[in-house]
């Protein structure tokens, strides 16, 4: 992954230059959130109730009076988070079933493959909000839906990608040589297949913290005081009126972050496989 | 095409056969024990054990998932914890809402995105096709509860041009149609620019062009009907989408229908309501795909699946 020419060609778009530069400022806010955030995210302030924008309280502060620039450094962490953990999740499943599916065919293939067809019969949101109904609301099992959500891609990107490696001479003469299956995949397929993972996965951390975020502005998500950013915003609703910046700036964050990690997995993928470019 | 139809239709059905059985096995996953989350924790074990029985709780997986099946086709979903009510009812009363604002959703997005597609394709000023890139951007990468909640800032709070929240008539349905669309029509735009790049520079183009076509005439009549192909799968998948983005957007605008129905069942923990959701949504997301599929069918005669 740390290809000098692959860093060169992606620092030569400019769009992925400032994806990339987004996507720092989220992970700088998420991993420094405790020692850079002014003010505690949840204690709450009687006194400042509501305050607009000063120089003390630069975002404002919400209906309990926390300052809501804290609350937004610190939701960088949590949907960091839930976006990093729930793709862990779809890719280390959808990986090991795509290799599975791709490898050895047959009926595997056609096991796994209809099972994400299964999968992929649920509408977007409505699978994770199936997950969390069973699993109960909570952050985590946000993560845990947010993630089965998105095996089927992977498996299904995985296994195209199996079955061309498959096919070429070299793992036809790895396997002569008398490799094992498990070095087969491990060192020769899986090396290959790296590139359309990231790929997915730095676009999908995005999505995924769309998704998370909504499930939590619903309420099946984070529940309060965390400081969430879809949670800030459900809570910003009812005050409106009189205090738009509560609901201005998280969802400024989260835009911010995801508009980040998608010029970046773009610019990825144009610098992995310019024949990908849509 | 008949054929084709046919096994795609037989695919469909499998996979909803499929997604009954997970929907099934919901409720055995969970956590707790469906009889004492009805009866609540301070409920006698008799009372337990007999509603248990009455509801088939103390048979074989096998068995109790054959009379749940059958129960589904015979369209009883069974009835809600809440409520008392037959699933079935509760859902068709509050489906209405929710198509509409679907449907709109899905008319906004696709004018929007084509539109707005096309316009990125043919437009020679760089910064025009730069800001409709950017805007698509945003569009992909904005939550819509943002979105919807700006909405209501500007054009309910601002301006005073349009309700905030809930209400009835077109009026109502503009600014929730809009929010579900923004994502569906970002998605298209980019699409309908893609697809029309590549058919831009064909022959036939340029015949019509070379014949004197006007230049509107040959985008709208020869370029796009071609370049649209691709997008109309695009929109049924959209469709699924847009349904299931509703439970968002019903939350934000406070508008009754199906979406937010279903949030109120989860945090009621009424299981048979929300099965009975999840099964009705992914009928009607196979059913819209099944039709999007043979339409693509029809639309493209160089295509045979046969």
């Amino acid at each position: 992954m740390a290809d000098p020419a692959l860093v060169r060609r992606l620092l030569r778009s400019p769009s992925a230059l400032a994806g990339a530069v987004l996507t720092g400022v989220f992970l700088a806010t998420a991993l420094l959130a405790s020692w850079i955030a002014p003010y505690d995210p949840v204690a709450p302030a009687p006194d400042l109730v509501l305050q607009a924008p000063s120089w003390g309280h630069p975002f404002g502060t919400d209906e309990l009076g926390r300052d809501v620039l804290s609350r937004v450094m610190y939701g960088s962490r949590i949907s960091l988070e839930v976006g990093a953990v729930a793709v862990a999740i779809a890719m280390v499943a959808g990986t090991a079933l795509g290799l599975i599916a791709g490898f050895n065919g047959g009926l595997w293939d056609a096991l796994i493959m209809r099972g994400t067809d299964v999968l992929l019969a649920f509408p977007g949101i409505l699978l994770a909000i199936a997950v969390v109904a069973t699993l109960g609301p909570s952050l985590v099992n946000v993560m845990i839906a947010v993630g089965i959500g998105a095996v089927p891609v992977y498996a299904r990107t995985v296994r195209g990608s199996t079955l061309s490696v498959r096919q070429m001479e070299y793992v036809e003469a790895a396997r002569a040589a008398g490799a094992t299956t498990g070095r087969l995949l491990g060192r020769h397929v899986l090396r290959n297949i790296v590139g359309p993972v990231v790929v997915l996965a730095t676009l999908g951390v995005g999505i995924n913290i769309l998704i998370a975020a909504g499930l939590s502005y619903v309420g099946l998500g984070a529940q309060p005081p965390a400081p969430e950013w879809g949670a800030m915003l459900s809570g910003a609703r009812q005050y409106l009126r009189d205090a738009w910046w509560t609901a201005v700036f998280p969802g400024l964050a989260i835009t911010v972050a995801v508009v980040g990690m998608n010029l970046l997995g773009d610019g990825l993928r144009d610098a992995l496989d310019p024949r990908l470019r849509v | 095409m008949i054929g084709y139809t046919l096994r795609r239709a037989g695919m469909t059905l499998l996979v909803l056969l499929a997604v009954s059985v997970l929907v099934f096995l919901m409720s055995h996953l969970t956590p707790g024990d469906p009889a004492t989350i009805m009866l609540g924790e301070n409920a006698s074990r008799a009372d337990v054990l007999r509603l248990r029985h009455e509801l088939g709780l103390d048979r074989p997986l096998p068995v109790q998932y054959g009379r749940y099946l059958l129960n589904v086709l015979r369209g009883d979903l069974g009835r809600s914890i809440r409520s008392g009510r037959p699933v079935a009812g509760e859902i068709w009363e509050r489906f209405p809402p929710t198509l509409q604002l679907t449907l709109a959703a899905t008319a906004v997005a696709v004018a929007a995105g084509v539109l707005l597609g096309a316009l990125a394709a043919t437009s020679r000023n760089r910064a025009v096709e730069a800001l409709l890139m950017s805007a698509s951007l945003m569009g992909i990468s904005m939550p819509s509860f943002w979105l919807g909640l700006l909405l209501i800032l500007l054009f309910g709070l601002v301006l005073h041009w349009l309700p905030i929240a809930g209400g009835s008539g077109w009026r109502a349905l503009v600014l929730p149609a809009v929010t579900l669309a923004a994502q569906a029509a970002a998605v298209l735009a980019r699409l309908t620019r893609a697809s029309l790049l590549e058919v831009l520079p064909s022959d036939y183009v340029r015949t019509a062009r070379a014949k004197g076509v006007a230049s509107r005439r040959v985008l709208f009549h020869h370029a796009l009907r071609n370049a649209l192909i691709p997008v109309v799968t695009v929109i049924g998948l959209q469709f699924g989408g847009l349904l299931g983005g509703a439970v968002i957007v019903e939350s934000v605008f406070a508008r009754s229908g199906l979406g937010r129905f279903a949030v109120g069942a989860i945090q009621a923990r009424d299981f048979p309501l929300i099965q009975g959701i999840v099964v009705f949504a992914a009928a009607v997301y196979a059913l819209v795909n099944l039709s999007v599929d043979v339409l693509y069918l029809a639309l493209d005669p160089r295509i045979s699946y046969d």
